[in-house]
């Protein structure tokens, strides 16, 4: 049996990872999550807020990271709309524009009483702009030399939730959902700590040590993967129990099936390669 | 010449940036710094653009192993950047019926929108969807308990894996909530899989990074002042420095 184990062809390995992903994908099976206190951070941050705040929704993300991120772009959008907050949507990926649509469609299709028809005064998508952390710079100080248009052309002196809006200091809670470079890190560091702008961001598995040591001082809180989507997904149903039967509202619940299934199949690959490496090691093999 | 105006203008424009985080009166100039980088950054996609055709076409004329590769990714270069720079938009536009296209260049079902939907989703996502096959492939084969670092590794990994799902609940959820004899407030329930996985993230991962961050912090500060002083001149094309 070991034998076989041992010259085991990588495509069962393959095999075994796609059931163990689709399988729990396809029933939509979810698993109960409790919020952990870093979650509850980020639910306080948007929840505590006055109703009608404005908030800046950065997406830096591209669809390579869409299926762990979106989840929670799209919880942060939906709590927003829920709290009836202003939002400026912006991206720091080229890529990241389409990602700000998926929210964009988001918002007017399950809060069109709000949001419908109200771009301009309860929603603006001020795009793409190149420069990294130059454009956070200057958004911070003076956001109309990084951005003097929005995504359609419009001048930022014709919106109104753009006309009196100098920097985005004015701004009551800064939320960024990244992937990778530029991202949360370059947002903490150009942006909210040195002009103290609350900020909670929602980041990669990968990411997520690095941007630890920045809780709680410069960092109100973190969504760390799909984790994290999942359980403020569950504080946001928690906190607006009719969100129960909207299933847009579990994507990040329901990631967490195949999440569960693919890291139980990881160990068992580990613990079954060990066994392999030990009775290798017995035979004087390795 | 070709040398000191580059080293110049990086000395100018690196001690005005830093003028302006200590000298309120300067934050102006900053930001007049950071728009110009802006107008860089867009120009360094011109220069990203002639450097992909250049190599590209290199390929394709000494016909190398895989030049086909190249001649599809200039194809698909110039379509995407056509339809980008032409805004080609959805047909018809309401407001101007007589001209074709003109109508939101982003919108659903314009030419745009049907490369990045159906061409750069699918591909973007499929290749970080593939590192789980590799992952699980690589757990198998290369993840062993060889010496006594393998082994911690092994099993905070396995820790942080099952306390990161639902498993970790399942597994450990009966460990009750009272204090082991003998210890000073250690209850069972601290080994719970998930409490155990916060506290190798915040008590171990978060100083770690900590150091880390101050590390690369200090090397970063004291390569920029190399650059600015124009002692490190590696990027200019030269890796001697003076």
């Amino acid at each position: 049996m070991l034998d076989i184990l041992q010259n085991l062809d990588r495509r069962w390995i393959f095999l075994m990872m796609f059931i163990a992903v689709s399988v729990p994908l396809i029933m939509g099976t979810t698993f109960p999550e409790e919020p952990s206190d870093q979650v509850m951070a980020v639910f306080h941050a948007v929840d505590d807020l006055p109703d009608g705040s404005n908030v800046v929704v950065a997406l830096d993300y591209d669809p390579a990271s869409e299926g762990e991120l979106q989840p929670m772009a799209s919880a942060f959008t939906r709590h927003c709309a829920l709290k009836k907050h202003n939002l400026y949507f912006m991206t720091l990926w080229p890529q990241g524009i389409p990602m700000i649509q998926r929210s964009i469609d988001l918002l007017e299709s399950e809060y069109p009483d709000t949001y419908k028809g109200k771009y301009g005064t309860k929603y603006v998508n001020l795009g793409f702009r190149a420069g990294n952390e130059g454009v956070i710079k200057l958004v911070v100080e003076d956001l109309k030399k990084s951005y003097s248009s929005d995504i359609n052309g419009t001048d930022l002196e014709n919106i109104p939730l753009t006309k009196n809006l100098k920097n985005i200091q004015q701004v009551d809670l800064l939320a960024n959902v990244s992937a990778g470079y530029p991202g949360s890190k370059e947002w903490v560091l150009y942006g909210s700590a040195p002009f103290d702008i609350p900020t909670v961001v929602g980041c990669t598995g990968v990411q997520a040590p690095i941007m630890l040591p920045y809780i709680p001082q410069q960092l109100d809180g973190m969504l760390a993967a799909i984790k994290g989507a999942a359980e403020y997904e569950q504080a946001i149903i928690n906190g607006y129990p009719e969100l129960k039967d909207n299933p847009n509202a579990k994507e990040g619940l329901k990631r967490m099936g195949p999440q569960l299934v693919a890291h139980v199949l990881l160990i068992s690959l580990i613990v079954l390669g060990n066994v392999i490496y030990f009775w290798e090691r017995k035979q004087g093999m390795a | 010449m070709k040398r000191t105006i580059p080293l110049f203008i990086s000395a100018v424009t690196g001690f005005v940036l830093i003028c302006t985080a200590f000298i309120p009166k300067f934050v102006d100039w900053g930001n007049d710094a950071m728009a110009w980088f802006n107008i860089l950054a867009a120009f360094a996609f011109i220069l990203g653009g002639g450097n992909l055709l250049k190599m590209q076409l290199q390929k394709i004329s000494a016909q190398q192993a895989g030049w086909g590769y190249s001649a599809v990714t200039l194809i698909a270069f110039f379509i995407t950047l056509i339809v980008g720079l032409l805004k080609v938009g959805v047909h018809p536009n309401i407001n101007f019926p007589e001209y074709a296209w003109s109508g939101d260049y982003l919108e659903e079902g314009s030419a745009f929108w049907w490369l990045f939907e159906y061409i750069f989703y699918p591909l973007s996502a499929t290749m970080f969807a593939l590192l789980a096959f590799y992952i699980s492939s690589a757990a198998f084969r290369a993840f062993r308990a060889k010496n006594t670092e393998a082994t911690i590794l092994l099993l905070i990994a396995v820790i942080v894996l099952l306390g990161r799902t639902y498993a970790g609940v399942w597994l450990t959820s009966w460990l009750p909530n009272e204090p082991i004899l003998g210890t000073s407030g250690i209850t069972y329930s601290d080994f719970h899989l998930s409490h155990l996985s916060e506290i190798i993230m915040d008590d171990f991962t978060t100083p770690g990074m900590r150091a880390i961050t101050i590390g690369i912090a200090l090397g970063v500060a004291s390569t920029s002042l190399k650059v600015l002083l124009g002692v490190d001149r590696s990027y200019l094309g030269s890796d001697q420095e003076a």
